[in-house]
């Protein structure tokens, strides 16, 4: 039994581990030498997971075949494709007052870039030139949360990643304006792969404002499969909001790690709209006491979407806080995943964790599967979850009937009301507002929302 | 907090009261299995050869099959070439036809258990089917419901008395290709209950069976299978013990709940298998399969349980509700102490419309010990106006226990609604303090909190059971709070 599976995983991996070979001759685009043995860790864990099948207890609801049907083309050089500075504007976020990267398939387009008077010793930029520059930051922190990872997507980003973000904050620094990072895909190519890179590392008392949107330019069969790593120092401050706009025909793995020390913040608002699949992987290290930890996410799908949410909380010390909130809306035969964990070891004491989850099903074919999950070792510890699933509360309706609204409007005030809950957590101002826009227009672009009769 | 803690050593210390072993000849067969095993044992049950082929059939596809490893429990691979799978106390002549007819030992045994057979005749409430290994001792009560067309016997009775109701229904609800404990269950089981209740019948009495394993190295496997027809209702009651032993014992029943339009079933357990030594050396494996069928229209399927004994309990009592309006319940209370493990929880499947159902679970881990909820509430494509409830609530007593929740959902239907709260907690410092300061002792302040925390499920449960589960609570939880 194990053999044939073990061949099938061979089989199937072997394309990947083909390029990689190919990669390893060419040398120079693996990077700079310290960073190959890296590389090479990463392939060889991909080769030992494979992709993972729905018979993975992670991957239960999740089907990513059409992903592994599709050729395996790497992005291995920048675009010849050259977007305008104009272009831009058609992008969510353009009009943000923020310093901004602009990658396009996975490197970084300096002409597009907008970084202005950056406090003293912050760096924003490429990954790739930090990583020759082999300074201690990056040389502490990069792959330094992903050890036995059993996500296979992050292993084949490690293997073939060429470009992605930087930022750096000393200790203190406060940046008052966001930083936007955006990745845009030209989608060129049927299979074509990018695997952007982040490292982000925010110093003891430092204050970290953070956007990050994906988009694409072809509405064709592409993945994007990015990995974020994320270090926050004692007290510093991190909000984190990622906005997942992809066209519909493309594929989405995003992973993020992020560990975080004493008294420090971190919040966190991935809003996932479009893609065929995608799936949004987090995974917290709250290794501090007196943290706070808010993981605040959105899914809205139609079509044939299937988004997929996956997290764990790991409290790996006592007197941790966390909050999690995630809702979802589907129409159509739209597919929505959940699956929340909170992982509180022994020794966790006083630690206060919280779990939301809610989900609208607006139509007969749309699918949830909520896997909302407690994991407790300690015994001093307040901890609650909590999920729900179905429409909106026939009372509510009702409420609104009465006052003079028909159902259609009634409806569409209450969804519109249960996405707001999510996106008013949002504490940047702009960025806030932009979304909320954003969001009202997807949600007006559903097809039972949309429908005015009754 | 050092006087809390001794009463914490003495509760955790206190031993099993029913482990002790009874001494009667055996019967039984050599260890291991294959297929003259099955066929030897369906010989010595004088079974219809039905039942024959459907043994081999299920045992044929048991050996695809691998050990499943999903559950959130951990213990050596079991040899299932080494267990015993028939064992019997040896009868004297043609067997008992009375209960006057049974040995006198064995009556003993149940007495001790405090099941006293004989008296239970005169007593008038309820009526037990006892299970002693691998069969059946006997059955009290049989002629007084059988005035009411109730059918209420062990299954190998079952099988000699009326055949053709036991090929109708079982492995409907639970098939031999089920998993891997069921489809083990189907080859080799031995023994368990039969009840039958026709149609408009409400049962006048509680129905129980007490499970008794004795012998060492045999493995108990039995399956119950309860019908009730239109209209008719039931309340059946279910117990186990063990002796002590050093070496774990596997015991993997089926429980098999049919219920016709309008009928409702009831089913109570309080499982109190020996749960192993401070170590956690020995105890009892309880890995069951129990699945009740709302097939009627307004039928009903209520599971209540109280898990306190056990090394390892891993099972699920599930409801699949296809009738329109059908109703699904589950209250469970699951203590682990000691080095226990426990993987439980329910499965409730809503297919027809108008399908509710209702989950409370109530986990409770002292010691080293390990529990965790594991369900799943599904709601298929026509299951419009379905509606679920769900609470799960886990106690930590002491800093070396764990307490897990791992709730599935899924929904494929917008008209439906799910609501699933879990919290966890522990018994607070300051409720102590309230009762002390009142003159309650500690321990007594933790067994009126935690029979408190579990109020919800014991009054589910019938009323001489609620005193049993009330006191067992008492037990397994003396000298827990630190």
């Amino acid at each position: 039994m194990s053999e044939i599976t073990q061949e099938q995983v061979t089989q199937q991996s072997d394309p990947y581990l083909s390029r990689f070979e190919a990669l390893e001759k060419e040398g120079e685009r693996g990077g700079p030498s310290w960073v190959f043995p890296i590389r090479k860790a990463g392939i060889s864990r991909f080769a030992e997971l494979g992709f993972p099948t729905i018979k993975h207890e992670d991957w239960r609801f999740t089907n990513i075949r059409p992903i592994t049907e599709l050729p395996f083309l790497p992005v291995l050089e920048p675009s010849r494709e050259t977007i305008s500075e104009a272009a831009l504007n058609r992008f969510a976020f353009a009009g943000l007052e923020a310093h901004r990267l602009v990658f396009v398939d996975g490197f970084l387009a300096p002409d597009l870039c907008q970084i202005e008077s950056l406090p003293e010793g912050a760096i924003v930029g490429s990954l790739a030139e930090q990583l020759k520059k082999e300074s201690k930051e990056v040389k502490d922190h990069f792959a330094g949360q992903i050890n036995g990872e059993e996500n296979a997507f992050t292993a084949l980003n490690t293997a073939f990643f060429q470009d992605g973000a930087f930022i750096y904050l000393p200790k203190g620094t406060v940046m008052e304006k966001p930083i936007h990072l955006l990745f845009i895909s030209t989608g060129s190519e049927r299979g074509m792969t990018t695997h952007p890179r982040n490292l982000i590392i925010a110093e003891p008392h430092s204050e970290l404002k953070l956007v990050e949107s994906y988009a694409g330019l072809n509405d064709i069969p592409y993945l994007t499969n990015a990995v974020t790593e994320s270090v926050i120092a004692d007290e510093a401050h991190v909000e984190h909001c990622k906005l997942q706009n992809e066209p519909g025909e493309a594929f989405h793995m995003a992973s993020l790690y992020s560990h975080q020390g004493r008294s420090s913040r971190f919040h966190f608002h991935p809003i996932a709209m479009g893609a065929h699949i995608s799936r949004n992987t987090i995974r917290t290290t709250l290794d501090g006491e007196g943290l706070e930890c808010v993981l605040n996410g959105l899914y809205l799908t139609y079509g044939k979407q299937l988004a997929d949410n996956y997290m764990t909380v790991d409290h790996a010390k006592p007197h941790g806080e966390s909050h999690e909130y995630f809702n979802g809306v589907m129409d159509e035969k739209s597919h929505g995943v959940f699956h929340g964990r909170i992982l509180v070891r022994p020794h966790s004491q006083k630690t206060d964790a919280k779990q939301t989850n809610k989900n609208i099903l607006l139509s007969g074919n749309a699918v949830v599967n909520a896997k909302p999950q407690l994991e407790i070792y300690a015994d001093d510890v307040k901890c609650t979850h909590g999920a729900t699933c179905g429409q909106l509360s026939d009372d509510a309706i009702f409420y609104l009937r009465a006052r003079g609204l028909n159902y259609p409007t009634a409806r569409r005030m209450l969804t519109h009301a249960f996405a707001g809950e999510i996106v008013e957590r949002i504490r940047m101002d702009t960025v806030r507002e932009e979304l909320d826009r954003l969001v009202w227009d997807r949600l007006e672009q559903m097809p039972r929302l949309a429908q005015t009769a009754e | 907090m050092s006087k809390a803690s001794e009463t914490i050593d003495s509760f955790v210390n206190r031993e099993y009261s029913y482990g002790f072993v009874t001494d009667v000849e055996q019967d039984s067969a050599p260890p291991g299995l294959n297929e003259d095993i099955i066929r030897f044992i369906s010989k010595k049950k004088e079974e219809p050869d039905f039942m024959v082929d459907w043994r081999l059939r299920a045992y044929r596809y048991w050996r695809t099959l691998e050990v499943p490893t999903w559950a959130k429990v951990y213990f050596p691979p079991i040899d299932f070439q080494s267990i015993v799978y028939y064992s019997a106390p040896k009868q004297r002549g043609e067997g008992p036809q009375s209960l006057d007819d049974v040995d006198p030992k064995l009556l003993e045994t149940y007495e001790k258990l405090g099941i006293p057979l004989k008296e239970q005749e005169r007593l008038a409430g309820v009526a037990v089917d006892a299970v002693f290994d691998s069969v059946s001792v006997g059955t009290t009560f049989q002629d007084k419901l059988a005035e009411q067309g109730i059918i209420f016997c062990s299954i190998s009775e079952a099988l000699q008395n009326h055949p053709e109701l036991v090929e109708k229904y079982i492995g409907t609800v639970v098939p031999y290709t089920d998993n891997f404990f069921a489809s083990l269950n189907s080859a080799v089981f031995t023994d368990g209950s039969f009840c039958y209740i026709p149609k408009g019948v409400k049962c006048p009495m509680e129905l129980s069976t007490y499970f008794r394993i004795n012998a060492a190295n045999t493995g108990q496997f039995e399956r119950t299978l309860i019908v009730a027809e239109e209209g008719s209702s039931v309340s059946y009651l279910e117990g186990c013990t063990a002796p002590q032993r050093d070496e774990n014992q596997l015991h993997a029943a089926v429980v098999e709940l049919l219920a016709l339009d309008d009928a409702q079933i009831k089913y109570s357990t309080v499982q109190n298998w020996y749960p192993g030594d401070e170590e956690g050396k020995g105890g009892i494996y309880n890995f069951v399969t129990k699945r009740g069928l709302c097939k009627g229209r307004n039928s009903k399927i209520s599971w209540t349980q109280v898990e306190t004994g056990s090394a390892i309990t891993w099972k699920y009592p599930s409801c699949v509700l296809v009738g329109d309006n059908s109703v699904g319940e589950f209250y469970s209370v699951a203590l682990t102490n000691k080095y226990q493990q426990a993987d439980t929880g329910t499965k409730m499947t809503h297919i027809g419309k108008n399908t509710r159902s209702t989950v409370v679970s109530k986990g409770i881990s002292a010691g080293h010990g390990q529990n965790s909820y594991r369900g799943l509430v599904k709601f298929n494509k026509n299951a419009d106006n379905a509606r679920n409830f769900s609470q799960c609530d886990s106690l930590l007593i002491g800093d070396q226990s764990g307490a897990h929740t791992f709730p599935y959902i899924e929904g494929r239907n917008p008209t439906t609604s799910v609501e699933h709260e879990a919290t966890t907690s522990k018994i607070g410092e300051d409720q102590i303090f309230y009762c002390n300061q009142r003159g309650i002792s500690t321990q007594d302040a933790v067994n009126m909190i935690v029979n408190g925390y579990c109020k919800e499920v014991f009054q589910q449960l019938p009323m001489e059971f609620a005193v049993e589960a009330q006191k067992l609570l008492g037990v397994s939880l003396e000298g827990s709070v630190g």
